[in-house]
């Protein structure tokens, strides 16, 4: 659990729509839900959903604030929009879904081993290193995710793609040593940090 | 040429309804003069082309009668059908109405023999029955039609088919020269008891309305349930006759929701629990109906009507606004796909693929006239209904026109709005001594 996750039960107490109200983005939009569930039964991967949208909804009304913020189902949204769409009250449903994810990945609740949450991760880490993605290290850490043996398999089995690749230029095998970046990269870390403060500061005035 | 008599105490009311026609009886029977003007060759409006009223699921071509009788007996009211008022200016007690009549063809010599409809042949889409089915270009618009007078359509006009059906009048009655009038009128006061129309359910995409035969509209199940409707009353799905035993109803179809109408057309869900009566009243405990609901909205005392329902075992409620409906190419049963609330559980639990043999869409109530482009001075709200407003004037709304309205409320609302225009002509009556 984090500070910031402390300070926000100490703030809202019973009060987790409020919470959400104002610090996920388009938040203040969960109230205006009527529970019809077009929503749910219009998206695409609504069955692999644990809690579908509007369920979520109902859950924040509820107070349910820890099974709502360590919840996978906001983290399966892709982004479809048919859910936005179709609400009959215009709520940005899409948008919520990725303002809880994102809030719930700041106060530290995010599912750790949720794929998207999981990938999410390694691309952010992998891309502030040099200030540039490094798709071999990407690659070869997405198939290394679930365990050495399973890496070793996916990349076996990925082997003649790598190969074309290779022999076609679209692969740069020395990237591997640390790989090309921006070229001020100190100024993109100061950038980042700057970035990260001005943000403390963003939550930290709703603490 | 039409002759009426119009003063500035006369009440014009615009619209023939069962909310213009309440109107205009209450009035004409406090001894006011009234002239009702319909758009349509008959009286009668929505309500002639429903199968059965909620909540005692009688018929409404009764009550019609009893209002026809009246307004037959009432010398204090004239009456003009197939005419539109297009203009209107002045204030209460002193207005000016400008009246379109679109020529019918035969005059009041008619006795409705149907000797004409018997002699031509050419069809057009009936109208009265939501385009289901065809007429004949001279044709009753519907048995209880009142005037009882025949009308030949405008595109026959000039074809040999007119030509017939003049020849077949045995009473001179058709007139193929009849020219549009146009007419100026006084009024003291006006009401507009203009109704209502279905909402288009072609707009409604993911209820493919406009793309599977077997989706209609609650408007068109009424007509198919009258014995003299488009299938003779019976329960059959357009796409291949076959009886329709498991019907879906969607509720909200249209309405209570910012993508079409804003909001709850009220009507809706009585009607399809009336309408959930149905597939029983023609197959027994074969008949089954499923309704697909946000909440149901069975006001004040239609509760009862509701829990009436519920204890039908025929009869299924599924909390759930329907997301869309694909078709089944081989039965061409609609697909209904949605979560079901209700189920516990994870999404797949909740998640329904239903087909039905036929799918009701409860469409959403709209004003028939957009008052905000006819410009008229009145108050109208966002939903284009008429506001009760005293920068009005001496113009009132009655029944839909003012708001969503089932036919109980309608026929209040159109007895207040008739004591309203009382008022104003009674001051007008009263300053000219």
């Amino acid at each position: 659990m984090s500070s910031v996750n402390t300070a926000m039960v100490e703030k809202y107490r019973n009060n987790f729509l409020k919470e959400v109200s104002d610090n996920v983005e388009e938040g203040e939009w969960v109230r205006m839900c009527m529970q019809c569930g077009v929503c749910s039964g219009s998206c695409p991967l609504g069955p692999h959903w644990e809690h579908p949208p509007q369920e979520l909804f109902m859950m924040i009304r509820a107070n349910k604030r820890e099974e709502v913020l360590s919840s996978t189902s906001m983290w399966m949204c892709t982004s479809c929009y048919n859910c936005m769409v179709r609400c009959p009250r215009e709520l940005p449903i899409t948008h919520i879904m990725h303002g809880l994810a994102h809030y719930a990945k700041r106060l530290g609740l995010a599912p750790k081993e949720q794929p998207t949450n999981k990938f999410s991760q390694m691309f952010w880490n992998n891309l502030v290193q040099t200030g540039r993605v490094n798709e071999l290290k990407l690659g070869l850490a997405l198939y290394f995710m679930n365990g050495f043996s399973e890496g070793i398999k996916m990349s076996m089995k990925m082997r003649p793609i790598g190969q074309g690749m290779f022999f076609t230029g679209r692969m740069a095998p020395m990237e591997i040593l640390g790989g090309h970046g921006v070229k001020d990269q100190k100024g993109f870390h100061a950038m980042l940090k700057k970035a990260e403060e001005l943000e403390a500061a963003r939550v930290g005035a709703h603490v | 040429m039409t002759e009426v008599v119009a003063t500035n105490q006369t009440i014009v009311v615009v619209g023939g309804g069962i909310s213009g026609m309440t109107a205009a009886l209450e009035a004409a029977e406090c001894g006011k003069q009234v002239i009702l003007i319909e758009k349509n060759p008959s009286l009668g409006g929505r309500v002639s082309q429903l199968y059965k009223y909620f909540p005692k699921l009688c018929f409404p071509t009764c009550g019609l009668e009893i209002n026809l009788r009246r307004i037959k007996a009432n010398p204090n009211i004239s009456l003009l059908t197939l005419a539109e008022v297009t203009a209107v200016s002045g204030q209460a007690g002193d207005y000016s109405l400008t009246v379109k009549i679109a020529p019918r063809y035969i005059n009041s010599n008619c006795t409705a023999c149907g000797a004409c409809a018997d002699a031509v042949e050419s069809t057009f889409p009936n109208e009265f029955n939501y385009n289901l089915n065809q007429r004949k270009g001279a044709y009753l618009p519907f048995n209880m039609a009142y005037p009882q007078r025949f009308v030949i359509d405008p595109r026959m006009i000039g074809t040999a088919d007119a030509d017939k059906a003049k020849a077949a009048c045995k009473f001179e009655a058709i007139d193929l020269d009849m020219q549009p009038e146009e007419l100026k009128l006084k009024a003291g006061a006006i009401i507009w008891a203009t109704g209502w129309q279905p909402y288009d359910a072609n707009k409604i995409q993911p209820y493919g309305y406009d793309r599977f035969a077997n989706v209609i509209t609650s408007v068109e199940l009424e007509r198919m349930m009258d014995p003299q409707g488009p299938t003779g009353g019976k329960l059959v799905r357009p796409s291949d006759g076959k009886e329709a035993k498991d019907i879906a109803f969607i509720q909200c179809a249209g309405s209570r929701d910012r993508n079409y109408l804003k909001h709850c057309s009220r009507i809706c869900c009585m009607a399809s629990l009336k309408q959930s009566t149905y597939p029983r009243e023609k197959f027994g405990a074969e008949g089954k109906s499923t309704i697909y609901y946000i909440d149901i909205r069975a006001i004040d005392r239609f509760e009862d009507f509701y829990q009436k329902v519920q204890a039908d075992t025929t009869v299924n409620f599924i909390k759930s606004k329907v997301a869309s409906i694909t078709l089944d190419k081989a039965t061409q049963n609609p697909i209904l796909n949605g979560n079901d609330l209700e189920k516990s559980g994870t999404g797949k639990d909740m998640r329904y693929s239903n087909a039905h043999d036929l799918v009701v869409l409860a469409v959403g109530m709209q004003p028939s006239v957009d008052f905000k482009a006819m410009n008229l001075g009145l108050s109208v709200n966002d939903e284009g209904f008429i506001e009760l407003d005293p920068a009005n004037g001496g113009q009132f709304a009655a029944g839909c026109a003012s708001d969503a309205l089932d036919v109980n409320r309608a026929v209040q609302n159109a007895t207040a709005s008739a004591l309203r225009a009382i008022q104003v002509i009674n001051q007008v009556a009263n300053a000219e001594g």
